[in-house]
């Protein structure tokens, strides 16, 4: 690693493109979320050779070869698992995890729910499309039910599960939603993400528009966005409308949408708190078409020791009480004999 | 066991060459730690010795039966000895199931201590002796065996009736009853031991109450030994004649933890060791856990998959990456490994075979995950495989491992077993500083015209560049790569050449392994060639078939893939080959199919490794034939 005495550079967005074509479907989220990337590293506290890109297969997974830092483009399901491998071997380097819904729930849900509890620091960008895009159109584990694909006629007969209250379940203490056109919001997300300390878990709604074209209308779309999406800011209440005229209350232990007026005010409505846990967990229960579907930061928790940091510490602990090890000791740390 | 001399002492001392003595009981009857004192004792008086432990899968398995019996074999000696011995010379049985799930294994005409305490009618029908019988009273047994029936169970709380211990934690010390009637028949000393009890119960546990009624109870079944006239005859094992040096005695597993870590400080690297718990590959994680002060992270990953992935990713980024795991686990691996081949990054797998196929025989040893290693991955998929021979040599073939994963960047199986990773045997503790460092230069920023898929042409290894660099970034990947660049490749050609480029780098491997050495004669009728952990049997069976006259030498591969250079040299000396092999003849096949000799098998699936007087018959056999 380079000396911390130099300063750091000035980067732009193009430093951090790769000379590979890009070879993803014209007209696939995936541009947008890549040039939203590039865009966000320059503004980040870290130096280019310090990046590490890793992914498993998938779309999305094609990621690290177009971002021209250090990248690992890995097996299908596994990418977690080798995020976590590079940052126990050097913790000061940063990486991002970039995977498609199949990849990261399906394949790879084991590694999924394990990271997530460990919080490894790293960032996971799961773009979500509610398809397999690569393997040419088969539903995926955020399709909804009922899906008619090539391997389901009949429609999918599996219930889709919800990635963000799998997130909280398993314990994850950065937790965001956001939505590949909206570049501004996707790249301020992403920032968050980068600059928490342990594991950010980030769902981007990303369109395919080959195999699931307009899965994310509701929410991408000028006409129905404000009406099916929420944006969610720490300490503000929950309003959300094209005339900012609905809000979100809670009734008993649930939440309901409520119009504004008729002597609603805004103090009856839920302000977001992201460090209450439950809180998010109730926000990610919100889904469209009943409720407006949450963007923005979830859940933050920057408290939580990082996996990465307890294991060095361990070692320095260890280090500590009983010294640098000595081969040569620990070669003769039994009972010995003399033959001559 | 032959007796060599008798002196004029009112109790005959004899004097033996060499005693295989087994400690069974139930699982809970603490068999392994019995035995375990045993053979530190006999260590430290200079016998050559070899081990080995046989016990359940089940951690407590109904009390009493077969299924829970628990047993540990070990041979002591005067002189070189490979294996814990194919026969006991001597038994003791802490219960009937132990007596009957063993007595098969004991030589005609050898000594049976038995606990007649629990010989209960009861405890008879739990292990399955049919109703009315008892082996104590049967007249076959008594004239086939030296029976020695000694109340144990009554003795022990006898002599702890005054410690005030519960009847439970007295019963608990039948064994160290029963270690201390041994030590005073083989005239051992019981200082180690009690040193040994004082340490584990009085200061690890804060237990010294009862680091104090195993001392008594160990010294109570000495002066039973001494004084009850029992036994005829003491007997005598002098030290052997090892070549000089300072010793130890060691594991199988404990030799793979101890090699791991000396490989990587002689790179001058970290080690990051993933895996996830299974039998009976655990140890190594066991092991490797307590060493965080030597540079060393564990990581015990939620499957088998996590843990191989996060070894590939923590070589990614500098450390020496490993993950250890049994049978089963290693195809869980496969795809894993596969992509540590494709990206060209150093790796080592430990596999501690088990008998299969499936869950198979968890506990039990066998050597039949050869092809799997060959060949167990989608596609062109080669990589080195490395195979210890016996306990002490898992350190020296893990530093081996280390040695040629950086230095071929590519991954290392290491097929160890159940039998030598649980077996122990005197170590002479190396010179660390003649085993030679392993260099590892990582590109820098200096680095001139760098790409990540150039190769050294003496090895024709890509270089390890690590992520933190500057001016180096670049991305690997599980798609072929295009040489050079290490872009994604679809070429046609560039695919070939890289699938050769790949297997030709792996067979480079040769230029530095040991050529074979031959035990006997350099040509001749006949070859028996082994490989990992049939070391013992197959030269203890060499050693007797050549001095019962036969025309037979023995060799033994450490090193699977690529093979020894001068291997096929040594093969094309004899009239016949014979493979023993714990399988249904695996190297065999390679062997057949890489030089066409017309090799025969001489196989075994039983989980347990060849007796030498089986191996000596079916060589003997195949002689006549």
């Amino acid at each position: 690693m380079s000396a911390p005495t130099t300063p750091l550079p000035t980067y732009k967005a193009k430093d951090f493109a790769s000379d590979q074509d890009v070879r993803w479907c014209p007209g696939c989220g995936d541009y947008a979320v890549l040039a939203t990337v590039r865009k966000t590293l320059p503004k980040l506290n870290h130096r280019k050779e310090d990046y590490v890109f890793v992914s498993g297969i998938g779309c999305a997974a094609r990621f690290p070869y177009y971002v021209d830092t250090y990248g690992l483009h890995s097996i299908h399901g596994r990418a977690l698992s080798v995020a976590t491998g590079v940052k126990l071997a050097n913790p000061a380097l940063e990486v991002c995890v970039v995977c498609g819904d199949g990849d990261l729930l399906s394949i790879g849900g084991n590694h999924t729910i394990h990271t997530l509890r460990r919080n490894v620091d790293i960032t996971i960008l799961l773009l979500n499309n509610k398809i397999y895009g690569l393997t040419k159109g088969q539903y995926s584990p955020t399709s909804e039910f009922g899906k008619v694909t090539k391997s389901t006629p009949m429609g999918s007969l599996d219930f889709p599960l919800n990635p963000l209250a799998i997130a909280i379940g398993a314990g994850c203490t950065f937790v965001a939603r956001t939505i590949d056109i909206d570049s501004p919001h996707l790249g301020a997300v992403y920032q968050r993400g980068m600059e928490h300390t342990g594991t950010a878990f980030i769902e981007v709604y990303q369109n395919c528009n080959i195999f699931n074209h307009q899965a994310w209308f509701y929410a991408s779309q000028k006409e129905t966005r404000a009406d099916s999406t929420i944006l969610v800011e720490h300490g503000k209440p929950l309003i959300f409308g094209k005339d900012r005229d609905k809000g979100i209350r809670r009734r008993g232990g649930r939440f309901e949408v409520v119009q504004l007026g008729n002597g609603v005010s805004e103090d009856d409505l839920v302000v977001h708190d992201e460090t209450d846990r439950g809180h998010a967990f109730t926000l990610s229960q919100m889904c469209h078409p009943e409720f407006p579907e949450p963007l923005g930061v979830l859940h933050a928790d920057p408290e939580r020791p990082t996996y990465d940091r307890l294991v060095h510490d361990q070692m320095a602990q260890a280090i500590e009480q009983k010294g640098r090890g000595s081969l040569h000791d620990l070669l003769h740390d039994a009972e010995t004999w003399e033959v001559s | 066991m032959s007796k060599n001399s008798v002196t004029e002492d009112p109790v005959e001392q004899a004097d033996l060459e060499a005693v295989a003595i087994r400690f069974c009981g139930d699982s809970g009857d603490g068999m392994q730690l019995t035995g375990g004192q045993f053979t530190s004792t006999s260590a430290l008086m200079g016998n050559d010795f070899a081990t080995f432990a046989d016990f359940p899968a089940e951690i407590r398995a109904p009390k009493g039966t077969i299924y829970g019996v628990s047993g540990f074999q070990v041979q002591f000696a005067s002189t070189d000895i490979y294996t814990p011995g194919d026969r006991a010379n001597a038994m003791v049985a802490m219960n009937p199931a132990g007596f009957r799930a063993n007595i098969a294994d004991v030589e005609p005409g050898g000594i049976v201590i038995v606990n007649e305490d629990e010989f209960t009618k009861a405890n008879l029908k739990k292990c399955g002796y049919e109703e009315g019988y008892n082996p104590l009273e049967d007249e076959r047994i008594d004239s086939k065996f030296r029976m020695f029936r000694v109340a144990m169970s009554r003795l022990t709380r006898e002599s702890l009736a005054e410690s005030g211990m519960g009847a439970k934690d007295i019963d608990r010390c039948r064994n160290m009853f029963a270690l201390g009637i041994v030590y005073w028949l083989f005239d051992r000393p019981l200082e180690t031991t009690i040193r040994y009890l004082q340490e584990y119960y009085g200061k690890q546990k804060a237990k010294p109450e009862i680091a104090s009624v195993n001392v008594r109870a160990l010294k109570a079944g000495y002066y039973f030994g001494e004084n009850a006239e029992v036994f005829p005859v003491r007997y005598r094992i002098a030290p052997a004649k090892l070549k000089p040096g300072l010793y130890r005695r060691i594991s199988g597993h404990e030799a793979i933890v101890l090699g791991l870590v000396t490989g990587v400080q002689k790179a001058q690297k970290q080690l990051m060791y993933a895996s996830y718990p299974i039998t009976p590959a655990s140890d190594v994680i066991h092991g490797l856990a307590r060493l965080k002060h030597f540079g060393v992270k564990t990581m015990q990953a939620e499957d088998e998959i996590a843990a191989v992935c996060a070894a590939i990713g923590a070589a990614f980024a500098g450390d020496i990456g490993a993950t250890g795991t049994s049978g089963p686990g290693l195809a869980l691996k496969s795809e894993g490994i596969g992509l540590a081949v494709m990206l060209e990054l150093p790796l080592i797998v430990i596999n501690v075979q088990r008998a299969g196929p499936s869950t198979g025989l968890p506990t039990k040893t066998e050597q039949a995950d050869l092809l799997q290693a060959m060949f167990g991955r989608p596609s062109e998929c080669p990589c080195i495989i490395v195979a210890p021979r016996s306990p002490a040599d898992c350190f020296e073939m893990a530093v081996e491992a280390v040695r040629l994963a950086v230095r071929y960047m590519c991954p290392v199986i290491y097929l160890a077993d159940g039998y030598i990773a649980n077996g122990a045997e005197p170590w002479r503790i190396p010179d660390l500083d003649a085993i030679p460092p392993i260099t590892i230069e990582h590109p820098t920023s200096a680095t001139k015209d760098f790409l990540p898929y150039a190769r050294d042409p003496e090895t024709l290894a890509r270089r390890w560049s690590i992520p933190g660099v500057a001016g180096l970034e670049h991305r690997i990947g599980s798609l072929e790569k295009e040489e050079g660049t290490g872009n994604v490749s679809y070429d046609p050609e560039n695919h070939e050449k890289m699938v050769r480029m790949r297997a030709a780098k792996v067979q480079k491997a040769a230029d530095v392994i040991a050529p074979l050495e031959v035990r006997g004669p350099s040509s001749g009728e006949m070859l028996l060639l082994g490989w990992g952990g049939t070391y013992g049997s197959i030269t203890t069976a060499g050693d007797r078939l050549r001095s019962a006259g036969h025309d037979v030498a023995t060799a033994h591969l450490r090193h699977l893939n690529p093979f020894p250079r001068n291997l096929e040299e040594v093969l094309r000396s004899y009239r016949m080959v014979a493979i023993p092999e714990l399988n249904l003849g695996q190297l065999l096949k390679l062997v057949r199919a890489q030089f066409l000799i017309d090799a025969v098998g001489i196989n075994q699936v039983q989980g347990r490794a060849f007796r030498v007087d089986e191996l000596v018959t079916r060589v003997e056999s195949l002689i006549k034939r």
